[in-house]
């Protein structure tokens, strides 16, 4: 703490105060980020089979969910729970959830999270090799089975590339979530810029915040991968 | 009920203004786009390695920082720069000018420059995707290198670049939404602003979502029109 406050001597924009702000933001930013995405994989998955059966009374409400929700602003979406919640829920027993920003916040994202990642698992479901699926039927196994023995474990090692992709975009797409008065990290550099008029120092900063952060996710998913994927490895000589 | 749909309470005008804007924006932010994306290739398959390490710096810092961040550097940014730059002029030669930023022309400028760094990525692997012996072919016909360019190269480039370039600007046309966080008031900021006022959240975001899903859908359309287009002559498979 010393040697950071003598760091920050003389200094009028990265003080103690500002940077806490900060602080506050990024850990903001980050419960957005990481409880959307592991509420919204939770979602996508039953999502995502619905979407990949064969019946059409299964499949097109699914779709028609994905659609709305891939086709339109995050923005659009977080202003109609947010501001559609105060309109609907004001006088139910629900309201005291809704009353902060938060949970609006974290429906929205978890929703658009959630028909991104049924489109990507869905897709990794339909390019199982037939072949695949054939033997496990042979070897008799039911339909649940097969789901959680053969279909879901390849899909995920296909799907992996594209879901890190959208958990970067989810971490870029967080930074809406001021407009609704909740302190994320975009909303800690825009309240510093505009106190201090230092649009540099304060949107500058942030961006390698979020530049670190995208390399962090990268680096965890690449990780990730390579344990996946292991058996897919060249055997090094022992 | 109908007449209670389309009753906007004297904000129908505005929001057809706003969705015109989007539009507007969301077509000439694609053509900045498109040139930004064909430098930003071009530099990247050069033989030059500053053109590469320019092209690989936009590229990396564009995907890794968020769209509303970068927007609202290059906005509030860029006025801040003006200022010091007419502040500048005063004192060194004495005239005395100001511009002040047009929040569209910055909207553009913003959304242009993010999406070319995506259009570079897409185009790059165009070019790569055109197999060398056609190009070793065309000049062994005799033809100039631009006549290959122009006759082999592009037509086929397109055909390649056209999956990738419709996706970012199906997330571009959705990204158009952020403008009217700092201040454009594009067809999500009247609907904000009317929904506010009236405290009628459904009523003028409803419209809004329909106006979304309509231009993701003609796009769609357009985009299987011309893909069929540039894909005469390829053999489907299957």
């Amino acid at each position: 703490m010393e040697w950071l406050e003598g760091l920050l001597a003389g200094n009028d924009i990265f003080t103690m105060q500002t940077l806490s702000e900060y602080g506050t933001g990024l850990i903001n930013t980050l419960q957005l980020v990481v409880l959307s995405i592991i509420l919204g994989l939770l979602l996508a998955l039953p999502l995502a089979l619905m979407r990949a059966s064969k019946r059409f009374w299964v499949s097109q409400p699914v779709q028609v969910f994905t659609y709305i929700f891939r086709g339109t602003p995050l923005l659009v979406q977080l202003y109609i729970i947010y501001y559609g919640s105060s309109f609907v829920l004001i006088d139910t027993p629900l309201w005291f959830m809704f009353k902060d920003a938060f949970i609006p916040a974290l429906l929205a994202f978890t929703l658009n999270t959630a028909a991104y990642t049924t489109e990507i698992i869905r897709g990794a479901i339909v390019a199982t090799p037939a072949g695949e699926l054939e033997a496990a039927k042979a070897y008799g196994m039911n339909y649940w089975t097969r789901t959680r023995c053969v279909v879901l474990p390849s899909a995920f090692r296909r799907a992996l590339p594209a879901y890190t992709n959208e958990v970067i975009f989810m971490l870029h797409a967080s930074a809406v979530a001021f407009t609704v008065t909740i302190l994320d990290l975009t909303g800690a550099a825009y309240l510093i810029y505009s106190r201090f008029y230092a649009p540099f120092s304060a949107f500058i900063f942030v961006a390698c915040i979020y530049l670190c952060l995208t390399f962090s996710i990268i680096m965890l998913f690449r990780k990730i991968e390579f344990r996946m994927l292991a058996h897919l490895r060249p055997r090094t000589e022992a | 009920m109908f007449e209670y749909l389309f009753d906007f309470k004297g904000y129908g005008p505005e929001l057809l203004r706003g969705a015109f804007l989007t539009a507007q924006l969301a077509g000439l932010s694609l053509l900045l786009a498109l040139v930004l994306g064909l430098a930003g290739a071009a530099a990247k398959l050069s033989s030059s390695r500053a053109a590469r390490g320019i092209a690989l710096t936009y590229t990396t810092l564009i995907r890794g920082v968020p769209d509303l961040v970068m927007m609202m550097l290059i906005f509030y940014g860029g006025q801040a720069l003006l200022n010091m730059l007419s502040d500048f002029v005063y004192n060194e030669w004495d005239i005395d000018f100001f511009i002040n930023v047009d929040q569209f022309i910055a909207g553009v400028l913003s959304i242009g420059f993010i999406f070319g760094a995506y259009m570079a990525e897409t185009f790059r692997g165009a070019f790569l995707a055109v197999p060398d012996g056609q190009l070793e072919a065309g000049r062994a016909y005799g033809m100039s290198e631009w006549q290959v360019f122009r006759r082999i190269m592009v037509p086929q480039m397109i055909r390649h670049a056209i999956p990738g370039v419709g996706n970012n600007w199906l997330v571009m046309l959705k990204t158009t939404a952020l403008v009217s966080i700092i201040g454009l008031t594009d067809i999500v900021r009247v609907a904000s602003e009317a929904s506010k006022s009236l405290h009628l959240p459904f009523k003028f975001f409803i419209p809004v979502v329909l106006f979304y899903l309509l231009m993701t859908l003609v796009s769609e359309l357009f985009l299987k029109y011309l893909s069929r287009r540039y894909s005469v002559g390829v053999r489907e498979v299957a």
